[in-house]
C-alpha cells in the first residue's frame, strides 16, 4: 500500500541520500532532510495514531511542536522513547517507529468501541464514575491506564549521558526564524555577546518554506547569508536543535539542546542532551506563531491538515499530503497555501472562506490562478473511513454564528484549515508578562514585560515579513544598546503585504443540537469536544482553569498548543462573555516535554545523586561484613553479622559482648564543632541551657540545645579543651543545621562577642571502646594518660599518644558502661582502631554498630534527639529537668519553658514500657490507648518513640511519650496494631538496666 | 532563579543561599520580664506582606554570612541587600 507521494522536485531535502526506517514493524523509506511525519506522508502515511478516550483515527496534523495527533514511540529497549512528535522527529537510518495508544494495533483497535460508547463518556467521566469509592479506583486504574496510556516509559537504564552547562550574554535569542536571526544580527553586529537558540535542525523556521524576497534575495538565500555571518562573529554562539523550555526569574532561561537524536543509534558518541542554563542580561522572544485549527463536525479525521503544515510539506518537505485539497480558512494566509499547492501539482477543489468578502491582493491572486474561492461558506463536517474522502459545505451567516442553505458535498483527501494564528507567548507568559487577548487579531498577544525581554514577528503577532524584520532590528539594537554597545543596524528590507481581517470562528455552528451530532473537537490529544466544554459550563465550571482540569483540555504532552485557544473561545461564547473576560490558562514550562534524563544530567546514581559520607575506618567495616545504615549522608555500621547471623542475633551478641567485656564503634560522624574565642563560655551559656563558664579546663559536659521555643533542637557533650576554647559534639543529623544556627546568632545577635566556629566533623576520627575492659584496651594503647578511675575521671578530657600520634580520649559514655572515646586526626582513623582491635583481641573485643548503640543507650534511658523527640518535647517532657539552669536568667528556649503550653499537665512525657509478654516488641512509632474497647474516635494516650529487644535485660524495653506520662508509673497502656493484635504493657521509668550507674562510674 | 547580591561576595545564584525568615526582629534583652504575649509576638507573630519584604539570607554555599535583603514578595525581585546591622 505504500505510495509515492514526493513531489519530483524541490524541497530542502537531500535526494542523494536515501533513509530506511520502520513504522509499525513495516518497512518505508524517506531522505536525508525529511522529518519522520513528512516522510510518512511521502509514502501515503496519514493515520499514524489513535484517540485517548474515543481510540478514533488520527492523522498528522501539523508541521512543528503543536503537533497532538502525530506521537511516537522510538526505538525499543533501553534506547526506547516515549510520545515524540513524529514531526520533530529527524529521520535517520534504522529509525523504528510505532505508534502509541493502539491496543491491540493501529488498523484493529479493541479500544476503539469506546468510540461507539461516546455518548456516555463525557467530560468528567472518569472522575465521574471511577473516582469513588475511592477504594475501587486502585481496580478501574489498572484498565484505565491500558486503554488511555500514551507511550511507554523505558523499563531499563536510560545508556545515554546528559549534560548541563551554565552560560551568560548580554542577548538570547530564542527562536531562529528571520526576527530572531535580525535580532541578534543587529546586537552581534555591534559587538555584543549574543546566543541564539532554535529547536530546529536548521535555522530560518516558517520562513524556510516562504517564496519571498528578503533585501533583493530568496529569503532562504538571505538566511543561508546571514547565519554565515552570525556563525562568523567571536561572540555570537548559535545552538540549533536546542528549544528554551522555561523562562526563570532574573532572565534566567533554560534550552534542552539534543546533540544526537537526529543520528542512527550506531553513531550516537557524544552525550545525548544538554541542558543550558542560560543568564542573559537581554532576552528576544523570536518564538513564532502556531496556526489553529477550525472545529466541526468530524474536524480529526485523518486528512484534515493545517494550512500552514501543508505548505511546510509542500515546499520544505517536497510532499504532497493530498492530490486534492478543499481549503477552509477564515483568514488571508490560508491562500498562500493554495497557491503553494498549486504549483505542487496538487488539484485545489475549492477555497472555503468563512468571510463575508476576501479581496486582498492575495486572495485575488488565488482568483486569478482559476482557483475557485466559496466565501461566506464554512465545511460543517467531512466524511470517510480512515481518511478524509469529501466534506460537506454550507452558507455561513456574516456573524459566523449559523448556517445555512443546502449542503454540497465536495470529494477530497485533503482538508487544510487555518482558523488564524496564536503567537507563541508560552515564554513571554512563564516571564511574568501576562497575555493580552487582541479582539480584531483574534488573538493572545505578548503582555507588558516585567523582565528584560521583548518579543518581534510572529511571537509579537506581527504576521508579514517587513514588519517583522523592522521590529526585530529595534529589538536587536535596544538589547545591544542596553549593554552598552552601539548599534543601530536598519531592519532587512522587504515587500510589505496587507491583508484583510480574519473572521474568528471558535466553532463552526452544528446543524445538531448541542451534545447531539458528531464529535467537533477542541483538543485531539485528550479528545475534548465542543460538547464536553458546554457541559463543563452547564454543570457551573466558568473559569477557564476550572473547566481545563474538568475536562482535561491542555493536558496532553502538547499541552494544549493548538486546541487551548479555540476551546477558551467555545468557553467564552457558551458563558455569553468575551475571551477577554474568559482569560487563558497559565502557561508554565516546560514548553515542550524534557526527557528526566536532561534535568538529572550528572547527577545521577549512588556516586553523584547525592554525596556520600564514609568515615576513616569505613573500608575495615566493609573488610568485616559490616551491614551500613545511611545516616544522612553518612554510611554508617549497622550491625557486623557473623556466619549468618539475622539482624537479632547480631545484635543480641554484640549488645552481651559490650557489656560483658568490650565492645567498640565508629563514631567519627557524630558532628564537631569548634568554638573558639574569648567569649567562647559566654556563647555557650546562651547557646545551651546548663552552665557553662565554671567547667574546668580538661572537663566535659552533657548538654541540650532548645529552639526559642523551648523544644529539645539538639544534644550532645562538649569539652573544654582550653579557657577558651571548647570541641563540641552535635548529633550526626544535627551538625549542619546547628552550625548554621549558632552562626546566626554570632552574626545577627550578638555580633560583640569574639566567638569563631569551626566545622571539624571530617577532620576527627573516633572510636568510642565501651564496657568493663575497656580501660584496659585503652590503657594498652594510649601512652601518657593515667587511666587510673581517680585520676581519669567520668567526663574528664585526656591528651595522650598513640605511638607517635597524638591522641585525645574522652572518657564519656552512650551506653551505661565505662567507656572511652578516643579521637585522631581522621587520616589515622584506620590505624587507631587497628591498634584498639589488637589491643583489644584478648577481651574479645566486638565492634558493634548504630543498631546495637541503640539498644544500649535505650536500656539506660538515653534519648536519641529526632527519635524520642520531634519537635514539640521539652527537656521536662524528657524527664531532664537536672540539665536545666537554675541560675541563669537567660538562654535560648528559656523564656518559653514558662508558656502556658510548656506547663500544660497532660503534655506527653517520656516513659519507660515493659510489655506484659517480654518476648514482645511493640512497632516503634505505635500509638497507645487506655482502652482498646473504647468507641472511635479511641482517645490517643501517646506514642512509642524507641523500642527494643533487650538481650541484657532478658525482655523487651519500649521508651514512650505519654500524656501525663511521669505521674502514670506502674499503669497500664494498650498499643492497638494494625492487625487487630492488641500489645498490653506496664508504665515505668525510662532506665533499664543498672539503675545505680555504677557501671559507668567503674 | 534569583540573582541575589551577597553584600560581601556580590551577584550569586539563588542556590548558593539559605533563606533564614523576616530580618529585624531583636530578641529582647531581658525575656524574663516579658509576659506571654509580649513573648508570643517575638516568637510567632510574622509578616506576611504582599510586596516589599525584609528577610535574612544566609550566603551558604560562599561566605556563610547572613545579610539583609528587601525582596518584593509578588514579583520576587530582590531590592536591596544589605549587611547586618546596616539599615537599607
Ligand atoms: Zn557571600
Amino acid at each position: 500500500m505504500s505510495k509515492n507521494y514526493r513531489l519530483a522536485e524541490g524541497g530542502r531535502i537531500n535526494r542523494e541520500h536515501t533513509v530506511n526506517f520502520q513504522f509499525n514493524g513495516k518497512s518505508y523509506s524517506g531522505f536525508a532532510g525529511d522529518t519522520l511525519a513528512s516522510a510518512l506522508l511521502a509514502n501515503g502515511v496519514h493515520m499514524v495514531g489513535r484517540s485517548w478516550k474515543y481510540h478514533r483515527p488520527r492523522g498528522i496534523l501539523s508541521a512543528g511542536a503543536e503537533e497532538p495527533n502525530a506521537i511516537f514511540q522510538l526505538e525499543k529497549g533501553k534506547y526506547t522513547v516515549p510520545n515524540a512528535r513524529g514531526t520533530q522527529v529527524e529521520l535517520y537510518d534504522n529509525l523504528d517507529a510505532s505508534s502509541v495508544n493502539c491496543w491491540p494495533s493501529l488498523d484493529f483497535d479493541l479500544m476503539s468501541i469506546n468510540s461507539k460508547f461516546a455518548r456516555m463518556m463525557p467530560a468528567g467521566f472518569y472522575y465521574k464514575t471511577f473516582m469513588w469509592p475511592k477504594s475501587m479506583w486502585m481496580k478501574y486504574e489498572h484498565f484505565i491506564r491500558k486503554a488511555s496510556g500514551l507511550g511507554e516509559s523505558p523499563r531499563q537504564n536510560d545508556p545515554d549521558r546528559y549534560e548541563h552547562a551554565h552560560a551568560h550574554c548580554d542577548l538570547l535569542v530564542v527562536g531562529g526564524g528571520i526576527a530572531g536571526l535580525t535580532a541578534a544580527l543587529a546586537a552581534g553586529r555591534a559587538g555584543a555577546r549574543v546566543m541564539l537558540v532554535d529547536e530546529q535542525a536548521e535555522f530560518g523556521g516558517l520562513t524556510l518554506n516562504s517564496h519571498a524576497q528578503i533585501e533583493g534575495k530568496s529569503a532562504s538565500q538571505w538566511i543561508e547569508d546571514t547565519v554565515a555571518e552570525l556563525q562568523a562573529m567571536e561572540e555570537v554562539t548559535l545552538l540549533n536543535r536546542a528549544t528554551a523550555f522555561g523562562y526563570h526569574d532574573y532572565n534566567f532561561l533554560t534550552v534542552n539542546q539534543r546533540l544526537t537524536d537526529h543520528l542512527p543509534l550506531s553513531e550516537r558518541k557524544s552525550g545525548r542532551e544538554k541542558v543550558w542554563q542560560i543568564r542573559a542580561h537581554q532576552v528576544v522572544l523570536a518564538t513564532g506563531a502556531a496556526e489553529r485549527p477550525l472545529v466541526f463536525a468530524n474536524n480529526d479525521r485523518p486528512g484534515v491538515m493545517l494550512a500552514s503544515a501543508v505548505s511546510t510539506y509542500v515546499n520544505r518537505y517536497a510532499v504532497k499530503p493530498g492530490n486534492r485539497v478543499v481549503i477552509f480558512t477564515n483568514n488571508d494566509s490560508a491562500y498562500q497555501t493554495a497557491l503553494d499547492c498549486k504549483a505542487a501539482g496538487i488539484e485545489i477543489a475549492v477555497v472555503v472562506d468563512a468571510r463575508a468578502q476576501s479581496s486582498s491582493e492575495l486572495a485575488n491572486t488565488v482568483r486569478s490562478a482559476g482557483i475557485e474561492v466559496l466565501n461566506g461558506s464554512a465545511v460543517v463536517d467531512t466524511s470517510g473511513g480512515k481518511h478524509v474522502s469529501s466534506v460537506k459545505v454550507m452558507n455561513l451567516a456574516a456573524d459566523g454564528k449559523s448556517v445555512s442553505g443546502s449542503v454540497k458535498n465536495i470529494s477530497c483527501d485533503l482538508l487544510a484549515v487555518s482558523s488564524g494564528w496564536s503567537p507563541v507567548v508560552h515564554l513571554s507568559s512563564q516571564s511574568g508578562a501576562k497575555a493580552i487577548w487582541n479582539d480584531d487579531q483574534a488573538m493572545f498577544l505578548p503582555g507588558t514585560p516585567t523582565q528584560a525581554q521583548v518579543s518581534v514577528g510572529a511571537a509579537n503577532g506581527t504576521l508579514d515579513l517587513k514588519n517583522s524584520l523592522h521590529q526585530a532590528a529595534l529589538a536587536g539594537n535596544a538589547a545591544a544598546k542596553a549593554c552598552g554597545f552601539d548599534s543601530d543596524m536598519a531592519a532587512p528590507s522587504a515587500e510589505a503585504l496587507a491583508s484583510e481581517a480574519i473572521l474568528p470562528l471558535w466553532q463552526v455552528p452544528s446543524i445538531h443540537a448541542s451534545g447531539r451530532g458528531p464529535k467537533a473537537f477542541v483538543d485531539m490529544q485528550n479528545d475534548v469536544g465542543v460538547a464536553d466544554i458546554q457541559l463543563a459550563a452547564r454543570e457551573g465550571f466558568h473559569s477557564v482553569e476550572h473547566v481545563k482540569r474538568y475536562t482535561a483540555m491542555g493536558f496532553g504532552t502538547d499541552q494544549g498548543k493548538l486546541g487551548n485557544i479555540n476551546g477558551m473561545g467555545v468557553l467564552a461564547q457558551t458563558l455569553g462573555q468575551s475571551i477577554a473576560e474568559t482569560g487563558t490558562t497559565t502557561y508554565r514550562p516546560n514548553y515542550t516535554p524534557v526527557s528526566f534524563g536532561a534535568i538529572a544530567g550528572q547527577n545521577l546514581g549512588d556516586e553523584l545523586f547525592d554525596p556520600v559520607r564514609k568515615t576513616a575506618m569505613h573500608a575495615w567495616h566493609e573488610e568485616n561484613g559490616a551491614e551500613f545504615e545511611n545516616v544522612g549522608q553518612w554510611k554508617r555500621p549497622w550491625y557486623y553479622p557473623r556466619n549468618g547471623e539475622s539482624l537479632d542475633e547480631a545484635v543480641n551478641r554484640e549488645c552481651l559482648a559490650t557489656r560483658e567485656s568490650v565492645g567498640i564503634l565508629d563514631a567519627s560522624t557524630l558532628g564537631k564543632i569548634e568554638v573558639v574565642g574569648r567569649d567562647a563560655a559566654k556563647f555557650l551559656e546562651m547557646i545551651y541551657t546548663n552552665n557553662w563558664m565554671k567547667l574546668e579546663v580538661g572537663k566535659a559536659r552533657y548538654g541540650f540545645m532548645l529552639g526559642e521555643d523551648g523544644m529539645v533542637m539538639d544534644d550532645g557533650v562538649t569539652v573544654r579543651i582550653a579557657e577558651n576554647h571548647f570541641y563540641m559534639h552535635t548529633t550526626t543529623g544535627g551538625a549542619a543545621g546547628v552550625l548554621a544556627w549558632m552562626e546566626r546568632w554570632l552574626q545577627t545577635e550578638w555580633p560583640e562577642l569574639e566567638v569563631f566556629l569551626t566545622s571539624v566533623t571530617d577532620h576527627w576520627a573516633t572510636a568510642a571502646v565501651v564496657g568493663p575492659n575497656s580501660r584496659r584496651v585503652v590503657s594498652a594503647v594510649c601512652d601518657g594518660i593515667d587511666f587510673s578511675a581517680d585520676n581519669f575521671k567520668f567526663m574528664d578530657s585526656r591528651v595522650g599518644k598513640i605511638g607517635d600520634l597524638e591522641c585525645r580520649v574522652n572518657r564519656i559514655s552512650f551506653s551505661g558502661e565505662l567507656a572511652y572515646e578516643v579521637n585522631v586526626p581522621a587520616n589515622y582513623g584506620r590505624y587507631m582502631w587497628e591498634e584498639l582491635m589488637q589491643a583489644g583481641a584478648e577481651y574479645n573485643i566486638t565492634p558493634y554498630g548504630t543498631e546495637t548503640m541503640h539498644v544500649l543507650r535505650a536500656e539506660k534511658g538515653y534519648v536519641i534527639v529526632g527519635q524520642d523527640t520531634d519537635g514539640s518535647v521539652t527537656v521536662e517532657d524528657l524527664g531532664m529537668s537536672w540539665a536545666l539552669s537554675k541560675t541563669k536568667t537567660d538562654y535560648i528556649g528559656k523564656r518559653s519553658l514558662n508558656r502556658p503550653d510548656t506547663l500544660r499537665k497532660d503534655r506527653k512525657q517520656l516513659v519507660g514500657l515493659v510489655t506484659e509478654d517480654p518476648k514482645t516488641v511493640i512497632p516503634e512509632g505505635a500509638q497507645l490507648v487506655d482502652n482498646p474497647g473504647a468507641p472511635m474516635p479511641v482517645p490517643m494516650a501517646g506514642h512509642v518513640s524507641s523500642s527494643y529487644y533487650s538481650a541484657c535485660c532478658g525482655h523487651s524495653i519500649a521508651m514512650a511519650l505519654v500524656k501525663g506520662g511521669h505521674h502514670r508509673t506502674g499503669e497500664t497502656v494498650y498499643a492497638p496494631l494494625a492487625n487487630d493484635r492488641v500489645i498490653k504493657a506496664t508504665i515505668t521509668d525510662t532506665n533499664f538496666y543498672d539503675k545505680e550507674g555504677a557501671k559507668a562510674n567503674a | 532563579m534569583l540573582l541575589i547580591e551577597c553584600p560581601y561576595c556580590g551577584e550569586r545564584d539563588e542556590t548558593e543561599f539559605s533563606y533564614a525568615g523576616e530580618a529585624h526582629i531583636a530578641r529582647p534583652l531581658e525575656t524574663e520580664k516579658l509576659n506571654d504575649a509580649e513573648w508570643a509576638d517575638y516568637l510567632f507573630m510574622r509578616k506576611n506582606p504582599k510586596g516589599a519584604h525584609r528577610e535574612q539570607w544566609l550566603h551558604a554555599a560562599g561566605c556563610r554570612r547572613y545579610f539583609n535583603a528587601e525582596r518584593d514578595t509578588v514579583n520576587y525581585k530582590v531590592k536591596s541587600t544589605y549587611k547586618i546591622g546596616e539599615q537599607s
